[in-house]
């Protein structure tokens, strides 16, 4: 029995998944001790979820300021743990950390603070972070159903809005439609290769024509299936409704950690299985991310609801990350590059202004309307200030984060000789630019339509100033992270 | 060739019974035609000698899912239901993508062997344990990806749950 | 001649097959016709009545009259009934019920197994589970609403005690390390132990599921006389109805065969391995001697001269069949039969006594029972049992697995009575009414 028990259990495979476990741990924990909580104790449940993600985040950054970089290949090498997993695995921790501050107050205004609302998100978490190390088309799927899984659920948690119902259904649906779609071309993939490990995948399209049919097949519905997960057009009908129906927070947390899981997923099928056909995969890439840009952008203008808005705007920087990826498809180790730092940046930046639209939800006032954001500067002035500088690092301003991620991107399509698309994108950064200020504008110079006061709560301030802060250091100095990425790009080259 | 003929047999009441399922305007009737369908794709697997296999499509599909798409069916009102035109009026468009879809799995066939990595196809000696080497692989090889799934099911569960409770306390 | 025998075995083993699917056939329509009369006489002797005492000597001849009733009543088909889905129903259920017979052992020599599937036990469960849809289909086709509630109430606890029911299974199946009923039989065999001895808390869960799955008593709502009329049945008549109810009656004959196989030891005798019980082998020609003297001692009562010598015939049958028996190389052949019935017969009685003793759940009270206390308990079982294996190691002593499988499921209990019973939604509520 106990050679069955070493046969199963290799105990460096579970030390590699370590943070996951202690996520699982304390994602279960909190569906116990919800039964033992008085309502005003709920936000207990949050204390819990930020410890689990405390821990964690230190073990990631201890692996990832260890002296060597780790590299482990486990569970019968479908489990990579390597610089790329551990850089996207931190993000997406910090990114729900933040999405959890965000949402204490948030859940007690809609009353609906429960106890599986952090489980739930602390599960999805470890789904994308099993995407962020998955090296196995199994792994992969299960993993992004997870993800996906979960956050269909919490796109529906305000059970009495029909807007939340309506989100939760079509993003339900055309979400399952899309993962059809992936698992058709995963099963043309394990046909090729006879193999669901990527690697094994990489060495059978290697020896097959640049022309083959059948691949085309299987990149084609691999693709779709992917761009529907990443919100990228013609696939990206369902955003903009399930950003406007899902509780705010969580509108915060689809638009930011979800999109890392995705691209890691994407990431690394592309450059790791699909790597022989990266000519190939660059054409489609193309034509998406010039339609994704354009659609996001163009779409946005003429918002006046601010989620709505924001998924817009989520979409066009889609368009950018998928910039980065074209460049990477080259061999240009500064796409990906661009690709990781445009996520880290991303993050902080999208997160740190959902938490100042999160600031307008109160008591009877949805507050998710652009004009509802109106005069905040006479009312609240740092916050004003605040969301101008999230609203600038979100088009690209310098010295703000934000520019440093599209510094890259550009930079990476130099370098690779895209220069039509860099020009592009330079060109829509600027309509970006307007529709940002559109915000702005409403901001500074119009009147407030209530007098109802702003209410800040202790979650909400520890994630503004960590946004904040991260936003503005990242754009006076951005050193550490580029050589952060830097390794972290290495693992896929 | 007793097994040939065994199959093509199968095959045909799966794929006639599956045509039946879609054509069926009551829809208890579909689910009986379906419950066929999974049982002559049940003795397919039986023919390729996964009998574990075999017997968790019947404990599964026909004896546990079908029984909940029964018990929802009969909750709603069968009469109306029948009235109603069969196909929605996307039929085109699925049509197209049934065509497209048959037209590539052809080619893969017609390209046969030169297309598909096929491993050599394993004979295991009947009186071999099937179950014992479903398990060694599942928890060997795939382990990760079961512990992930069961994280999966969990999730599927208290989502259910969630949205099921009628009123939060 | 004996060659003979064995080169036509090995000439047309379908053949033989189908003999023997015959002849499990016949014998189990007996069972089941007899068992129907057997409840009604135990349950008027447990009320103080005298049950069915017209046709033939203490009824004995009313199954065989009941049955020609039936067959010549006229079968009915509702107006807008589901007429295909109306006539297949019934049959559903008795295939499903008789199937499963095909893998269940009668004893250790292959005349005995009709077929040994290595995944066994998988097929029982899955053919099992298919009986339900005789029952839902059957209330759905008949388009009238005691049957539709009765069909929707039998799916809900099918659905919900198939788990339990599975899950105690699974236990047996960690005890015996195989998924073949007989080798399961062997393994209970070669460790002395019954499983009943490791699992006690899993047979007392796969017994409380079997009943609810068979849809007995206390179980029964979904023909809950007093509210659903005849539940899923109420529009079937004549033939059909027979059949539904020879289903019924199969599916606790099956339940209990499968409960002694997985549980108490299959054809093996109580204390096989203990030489000074011996004496138990010499059993089945005492008991049929023990019978011939109880009908002869009845005979001489019986006013009725016909019925007065029929009865006498059959005490002279059953004394020169015990003869018969107590032959030496006959009685080690009976042994495993034997025992088997014995067993079989034990648990039928069993579930004619929960008739006369229990009253019938209240429809919430089933869910709870099922999900709140079966399902937790059927879980714990199953980690306690696996945890059990794992500390015991490979080949542990009979007594040392014996206790700490006891200790085990004491603990289970205890632990889920405690988690469950902490504060169950029922006492909440009684909370709330009184507001105590």
């Amino acid at each position: 029995m106990g050679n069955l028990w070493n046969q199963f259990f290799q105990r460096p495979d579970y030390l590699a998944i370590a943070p996951e476990i202690v996520l699982t741990l304390f994602g279960l924990g909190i569906l116990m001790i919800d039964f033992m909580l008085e309502r005003r104790d709920k936000f207990l449940n949050a204390v819990t979820a930020l410890l689990g993600l405390g821990f964690a985040a230190v073990k990631l950054l201890m692996w990832m300021f260890q002296s060597q970089t780790p590299s482990y290949s486990g569970f019968d090498g479908r489990f990579s743990l390597d610089t790329f997993a551990i850089f996207l695995k931190l993000v997406i921790v910090l990114a729900t950390a933040i999405v959890v501050l965000i949402s204490v107050k948030y859940l007690e205004v809609e009353q609906v603070h429960l106890g599986e609302y952090y489980a739930l998100l602390l599960l999805s978490a470890v789904g994308m972070m099993f995407l962020a190390s998955g090296t196995d088309l199994i792994v992969l799927f299960i993993a992004l159903e997870l993800m996906a899984l979960c956050e269909y659920v919490l796109t529906g948690f305000l059970r009495g809005n029909r807007r939340s119902n309506e989100a939760a259904m079509k993003f339900f649906l055309l979400g399952a439609f899309s993962s059809g779609l992936l698992l058709y071309g995963m099963s043309l993939l394990y046909g090729f290769s006879g193999s669901t490990r990527l690697a094994d995948i990489q060495a059978a399209l290697a020896q097959r024509p640049r022309g083959d049919a059948l691949v085309w097949v299987a990149m084609i519905t691999l693709l779709a299936g992917l761009f529907f997960k990443i919100a990228a057009v013609p696939f990206h009908q369902w955003t903009p409704d399930a950003y406007e129906g899902a509780p705010t927070s969580i509108t915060a947390f689809i638009s930011v950690a979800p999109k890392v899981g995705s691209f890691a997923i994407f990431l690394r099928l592309l450059l790791v299985g699909l790597k022989p056909f990266d000519g190939q995969w660059q054409l489609l890439v193309i034509g998406v991310a010039i339609a994704t840009m354009t659609l996001g952008n163009l779409a946005a203008l003429s918002q006046t609801n601010i989620k709505r808005f924001f998924g817009y705007s989520t979409i066009s920087h889609v368009g950018y990350l998928l910039l980065g990826v074209i460049a990477a498809a080259d061999g240009n180790r500064d796409g990906l590059l661009a690709v990781l730092i445009y996520l880290f940046v991303y993050a902080f930046m999208n997160l740190g202004a959902f938490a100042v639209i999160i600031l307008m939800r109160r008591k009877d006032i949805i507050g998710d309307e652009l004009d509802d954001l109106s005069g905040l500067m006479a009312r609240a002035p740092g916050m004003a200030l605040l969301m101008l500088v999230y609203l600038l690092s979100l088009a690209g301003i310098p010295p703000t984060a934000g520019f440093i991620g599209k510094y890259f991107i550009f930079l990476s399509l130099i370098e690779t000789g895209h220069y039509y698309l860099a020009v592009l994108g330079v060109a829509y950064a600027v309509v970006a630019l307007y529709y940002y200020f559109r915000i702005v504008v409403a901001m500074f110079m119009k009147r407030a339509p209530d007098q109802v006061p702003l209410e800040s709560s202790w979650g909400l301030t520890v994630a503004l100033v960590v946004t904040l802060a991260v936003t503005v250091a990242i754009g006076v100095y951005p050193e550490p992270l580029i050589r952060l990425a830097q390794t972290a790009a290495v693992p896929l080259f | 060739m007793l097994a040939q003929s065994v199959f093509l047999i199968l095959a045909v009441v799966a794929l006639s019974s599956g045509v039946m399922v879609i054509t069926r305007r009551n829809p208890v009737h579909s689910v009986i035609w379906l419950i066929v369908t999974l049982f002559s794709v049940g003795g397919i697997f039986l023919l390729q000698y996964a009998q574990f296999l075999f017997a968790v499509q019947i404990i599964l599909y026909v004896g546990g899912i079908m029984v909940l798409y029964l018990f929802v069916i009969m909750l709603i009102r069968v009469e109306t239901v029948a009235k109603q035109a069969p196909y929605s009026r996307q039929w085109a468009i699925g049509l197209g993508a049934v065509l497209v879809l048959a037209c590539e799995l052809m080619y893969g066939v017609y390209k046969g062997v030169e297309s598909f990595h096929l491993g050599t196809p394993s004979r295991p000696p009947v009186d071999m344990n099937n179950t014992e080497a479903v398990a060694g692989v599942l928890y060997n090889n795939y382990m990760l990806p079961v512990e992930i799934a069961s994280l999966l099911l969990l999730v599927a569960m208290v989502g259910a749950v969630l949205m099921a409770k009628k009123r939060f306390e | 001649m004996f060659n003979d025998a064995v080169q036509f075995v090995e000439n047309y083993p379908l053949l033989v097959a189908a003999i023997k699917i015959v002849i499990v056939f016949l014998v189990l329509s007996g069972v089941v016709a007899y068992m129907v009369l057997a409840e009604r006489k135990v349950l008027a002797f447990m009320q103080a009545r005298l049950g069915p005492m017209r046709v033939g000597p203490w009824g004995l001849f009313q199954p065989a009259a009941d049955g020609l009733k039936l067959l010549l009543k006229e079968d009915i088909i509702p107006a807008g009934a589901d007429k295909f889905v109306f006539l297949i129903a019934p049959v559903i259920s008795v295939v499903a019920a008789f199937t499963v017979f095909a893998v269940i052992p009668y004893g250790p020599s292959s005349a005995l197994i009709i077929t040994d599937l290595n995944v066994g036990l998988l097929f029982v469960v899955a053919v099992s589970s298919l009986g339900i849809y005789g029952i839902i289909l059957g209330g759905w086709a008949s388009n009238s609403h005691y049957p539709l509630l009765g069909s929707l109430r039998s799916a809900a606890q099918l659905v919900s005690y198939e788990i339990p029911a599975g899950m105690a299974i699974v236990g047996v199946l960690l005890v015996s390390n195989s998924l073949s009923l007989v080798k399961i039989v062997e393994a209970q065999q070669s460790s002395g132990l019954w499983n009943f001895f490791l699992q006690p808390l899993g047979f007392l869960i796969f017994l409380i599921a079997a009943v609810a799955e068979t849809n007995r008593n206390p179980f029964d709502l979904p023909e809950a006389e007093s509210e659903l009329t005849a539940g899923f049945h109420t529009e079937y008549s004549g033939f059909r109805f027979a059949l539904y109810f020879m289903a019924e009656y199969t599916s606790m004959v099956l339940v209990s065969a499968l409960a002694v196989v997985l549980f108490w030891g299959g054809w093996l005798r109580p204390f096989a391995s203990v030489a000074a019980l011996d004496f138990l082998n010499y059993l089945p020609p005492v008991s049929l001697l023990m019978i011939a003297g109880v009908v002869f001692f009845f005979a001489r009562r019986n006013p009725v001269p016909a019925e007065k010598w029929f009865l006498v015939a059959v005490a002279a049958g059953s004394a020169v069949l015990a003869g018969v028996v107590a032959v030496p190389v006959v009685i080690t052949a009976v042994q495993p039969i034997f025992w088997f019935t014995a067993k079989v017969f034990a648990l039928l009685y069993a579930f004619i006594w929960y008739r006369a003793t229990f009253p019938r759940y209240r429809y919430d009270q089933l869910m709870n029972v099922g999900w709140r206390w079966l399902i937790p308990l059927a879980l714990g079982n199953l980690i306690a049992t696996a945890c059990v294996l794992w500390w015991a190691g490979p080949n542990p002593g009979r007594l040392k697995l014996f206790f700490a499988m006891l200790a085990a499921n004491l603990a289970v209990a205890i632990v889920v009575a405690l988690l469950v019973g902490w504060r169950s939604p029922t006492a909440a509520a009684v909370e709330k009414q009184t507001g105590s």
